[in-house]
């Protein structure tokens, strides 16, 4: 521990950090550009200069150690004159448009230069201009704004690992470039608006939207992946207008995925605003909501409860889930099932479909496998975790599965299943490093759990955690990374086959046979709408998407942002979802339709709140009740051994920019998909 | 100087050709295992010595080699102007027109050239012998002015004897590198003006006064030591 003064306040700091780490935890702030303390130190803004007593020059406090008795001065003369001094060669070539600039009212350099700043230039010279760049659908340019902080290429090269961003040219010729002007094909590019600490780089599908003072802010969760990243609404009147990060160490740290920033768009189109039954003619036709359960209890009244099913979808809430399982329940169904894909996790046992070292667990693992997953595109944030756990060494990382290009190097075991096996009975070599590791992890992901011999597959995994070591006193390594926000939220409350109850398989089959004869989709779009057969379809959700489709009766349900709703992230992590606009049309919030449903078919369900239906939830698994924490599940047998075909993965997600039903009525992500995934077709005259 | 970007025309294809590839590779070698990044600067210069200038195929290339980005091999070559990013010609003519060149004289150097060659300041003759760029200090100010003809400095140019140069290029000869004007090195041109005279030895010591005054003041010392203290 270091001994310092600053402002003649005394702090004890460790050693090796730097004076203006040391100044933020004495609560002192000290003005920075390009100082970021997840990236590495650059120390090329100088807008940190503080004044260091023996020191000759005012220091730049971003990259300077501190020092046994140490005095440092941040608000001294000589600090604020050398910052002046700072903000004055920088607005020398910083263009004064901040009224047309994105970035006004939430711009570092604007809020800085109001306390360092000039009332007028001494520069009276030409202003650089600087010739835009391509940085592609998420990231518009408008370089002459830039004052070469290089976060962004120190963003992209460090946790994003994709080495396109760098700096060309030199002195007053620097120029941030991707190479070639090619799009940045990263899943975390939208990152690199939020670092910018000027307009250089900002949202291209919010530009010119709005300001930040005309937006309402909710914090929330987000749902494309089943990360659960802490996420800031922003809207302005009934439209959701962006999504930001919000820090949480645990989960997201401050990143977050294109996906997750850039398919809010998709919530204004392709909605659902009311509810349809499947008129005489076979076509949808507009309904009231009394006759839209009319039409659902008429034909209820006549099938017996085992003939009925129900499936939710991805992004559904915890609470929906609940209240429909209630209603399944007392219609006398067991088949209920919340995994669309089959995976073949355990539902009874918690351990067995949790990232049960949390995600934060990644940074203290030292061998990490991964077994048919595509964490870059499953979880970018998740993935960004593993490089940042790579970059800091002493890891050994194996893939079984194909080899893709995860930002990090390495070892590839093989490309096909079975050779999980062999780890399990330690003739691997990789089973022998995962046995010298201190903590070791297993990640296994959807491509693996949704084949048909998932089960076996589950129950290898699990005799490679016993066997090598994965669960110890204050680790388990046994890792489930889902792709559904809803996916653990389903599981916790039991929206799993109950007693005799068909899985997703066996109610497709079963429909396709026509031995099921009403199916109730609560957002369920992932699914093979061809093998539902003949049988009468209920579509409760918020987009028209594959599900509505195939429905009888369309019920218009809430989308993540416009409702409360909790969800449990893959570590187990159990949040909260807030409203930040109100559901269009006469869509009403999920729970409340199962609820009003309930009556209808006389069969009330109850609660009349959703207080009273989250305190019936709490009752029925007691991890609902400790919100933002995490419950450590049991470690309990699961899995069925059984051989493992010698076949390859089928991944999940084959196009990340368009994987639910709101990112694919999104514009952004199919401009994403157009420009990353059918790799940027040639750009004609019609292209805006 | 100005904002510098890769040339719009390149070539297809880069590699490097046998004799150039070995270079390479001892370079390469030079440094240690998982630092071979570090041979970047003298690989462009392969590249540049081989095409004449540095071509986006040949920037792939390098990076490939060496295990780096593109970008990262981008950034070093527009950040030093002694890499060409455009089409040089066979004789590439940097003249330096930084002051102390300016003063003795090399904007008529400059102006030399154009009429000799045709060509303006940043061209390429259509014939591809000659290209012409005015370049910041290249470190002889002593002979100014000065132009540099591929590795070659000319010192002590004017427009006579750069026309001479070129004239000399132009019939495919090889022109004398160094001072055009008679001068030896970066020697006066006429006679010395300093240490004209013979050298004097330099006067030599009383090395035994000198120990003896270094005797006494050590027996003072001790003296003074052994004194009684009052």
């Amino acid at each position: 521990m270091t001994k310092l003064t600053i402002d003649g306040q005394q702090v004890e700091v460790p050693a090796n950090t730097t004076i203006i780490q040391a100044a933020e935890l004495a609560g002192v702030e000290i003005p920075r550009f390009c100082y970021h303390e997840r990236l590495s130190i650059a120390g090329n803004c100088r807008m940190c200069l503080v004044e260091v007593e023996k020191s000759p020059k005012p220091v730049a406090s971003c990259a300077m150690p501190v020092a046994e008795g140490m005095v440092v001065h941040t608000r001294s003369d000589k600090a604020n004159k050398a910052r002046n001094g700072v903000m004055e060669f920088l607005l020398i070539n910083h263009p004064l448009d901040c009224p047309i600039c994105d970035q006004g009212g939430e711009c570092d350099l604007q809020d800085q230069a109001m306390a360092y700043g000039s009332d007028r230039g001494r520069y009276e010279e030409n202003k650089r201009a600087v010739k835009d760049k391509n940085m592609g659908p998420l990231v518009s340019t408008i370089m002459t704004r830039c004052i070469h902080c290089t976060r962004c290429v120190r963003f992209a090269t460090e946790v994003a690992g994709v080495q396109e961003l760098g700096a060309t040219g030199r002195g007053e010729d620097m120029e941030i470039t991707t190479y070639l002007e090619k799009a940045l094909t990263s899943e975390l590019s939208g990152n690199v608006v939020d670092l910018c600490p000027v307009g250089a780089l900002t949202s291209k599908p919010y530009a010119f939207s709005a300001r930040p003072w005309e937006l309402r802010k909710t914090e929330s969760i987000d749902v494309m992946d089943a990360l659960g990243s802490a996420v800031r609404i922003d809207a302005r009147g009934r439209e959701v207008m962006r999504v930001l990060p919000r820090l949480n160490e645990t989960v997201n740290e401050e990143w977050l995925s294109d996906k997750a920033r850039h398919a809010c768009d998709g919530l204004q189109y392709q909605r659902l605003d009311k509810p349809y039954v499947r008129g005489a003619n076979g076509k949808l036709k507009e309904a009231t909501w009394a006759e839209a359960f009319a039409a659902i209890g008429a034909k209820l009244k006549n099938v017996a409860g085992p003939k009925v099913a129900a499936l939710s979808g991805d992004l559904v809430d915890a609470e929906s889930m609940f209240a429909l399982k209630q209603l399944m329940t007392s219609l006398g169904s067991a088949n209920i099932d919340c995994r669309q894909d089959g995976a073949a996790v355990n539902p009874a046992v918690r351990a067995s479909y949790l990232f049960n070292s949390g995600i934060a667990g990644i940074e203290e693992a030292d061998a990490i496998l991964i077994v048919g997953s595509d964490p870059r595109r499953e979880a970018p944030v998740l993935n960004a975790r593993i490089r940042k756990r790579y970059l800091r060494g002493n890891v050994q990382i194996g893939v079984i599965g194909d080899a893709l290009d995860l930002t990090y190097k390495y070892q590839h075991l093989a490309n096909r299943a079975d050779a999980l096996s062999k780890i399990a009975d330690g003739s691997h070599a990789f089973a022998q490093t995962l046995k010298n590791a201190k903590k070791p992890m297993i990640i296994l992901g959807m491509a693996v759990l949704s084949r048909a011999d998932g089960a076996a597959i589950l129950a290898a995994a699990r005799q490679v955690a016993d066997t090598c070591g994965l669960v110890k006193d204050g680790w388990n390594g046994f890792n489930v990374l889902h792709t559904a926000a809803g996916r653990v939220g389903g599981l916790d409350v039991g929206f799993a086959p109950g007693a005799g109850g068909k899985d997703t398989r066996g109610i497709l089959d079963s429909a396709a046979k026509g031995e099921i004869e009403v199916v109730y989709l609560l957002g369920a779009d992932e699914i093979d709408t061809a093998k539902l057969g003949k049988a009468f379809v209920i579509y409760q959700g918020h987009h028209g998407d594959r599900g509505a489709h195939r429905a009888d009766v369309v019920l218009p349900g809430a989308a993540y942002t416009e409702k409360s709703g909790t969800y449990v992230n893959t570590e187990g992590r159990v949040q909260r979802a807030e409203r930040a606009v109100f559901p269009p049309g006469d869509a009403r919030e999920d729970w409340a339709i199962v609820r009003a449903l309930s009556d209808v078919l006389g069969k009330k369900l109850p609660f009349d709140s959703l207080d009273q239906l989250r305190a019936a939830m709490r009752v029925a698994n007691p991890i609902f009740a400790a919100l933002d924490s995490v419950t450590k599940a049991m470690w309990s047998p699961f899995g069925t051994a059984g051989s493992i075909a010698a076949t390859g993965f089928d991944y999940p997600i084959k196009n990340y920019y368009m994987t639910d039903s709101i990112s694919r009525a999104s514009r952004t992500m199919a401009q994403c998909t157009e420009e990353f995934v059918m790799g940027g077709k040639a750009r004609t005259g019609t292209h805006g | 100087m100005s904002v510098r970007q890769l040339a719009k025309e390149q070539p297809d294809s880069f590699s490097f050709k046998p004799e150039y590839a070995e270079r390479a590779k001892r370079i390469i070698a030079k440094y240690p295992a998982g630092r071979q990044a570090s041979a970047v600067m003298p690989l462009l210069d392969l590249a540049q010595r081989q095409e004449g200038w540095v071509t986006k195929p040949a920037i792939d290339v390098i990076a490939q080699m060496l295990n780096m980005a593109s970008i990262r091999v981008l950034e070093v070559a527009t950040f030093y102007t002694m890499f060409e990013l455009h089409p040089v010609g066979k004789h590439h003519i940097q003249v330096c027109t930084n002051l102390p060149c300016q003063l003795r004289g090399s904007d008529a150097v400059v102006h030399a050239c154009k009429e000799k060659l045709g060509i303006g300041l940043g061209e390429r003759t259509a014939d591809g012998q000659f290209s012409l760029m005015e370049v910041e200090c290249a470190g002889a100010c002593v002979n100014a002015p000065m132009a540099q003809i591929g590795d070659d400095y000319f010192e002590d140019v004017d427009a006579t004897s750069m026309r001479k140069i070129i004239d000399a290029l132009k019939r495919g000869e090889k022109p004398k590198a160094g001072p055009q004007n008679g001068r030896v090195h970066s020697a006066p041109l006429g006679n010395f003006t300093s240490l004209t005279d013979e050298p004097k030895p330099a006067p030599m010591q009383d090395m035994a006064a000198a120990k003896a005054a270094f005797e006494k003041a050590k027996a003072d010392a001790a003296a003074k030591a052994a004194a009684p203290k009052t």
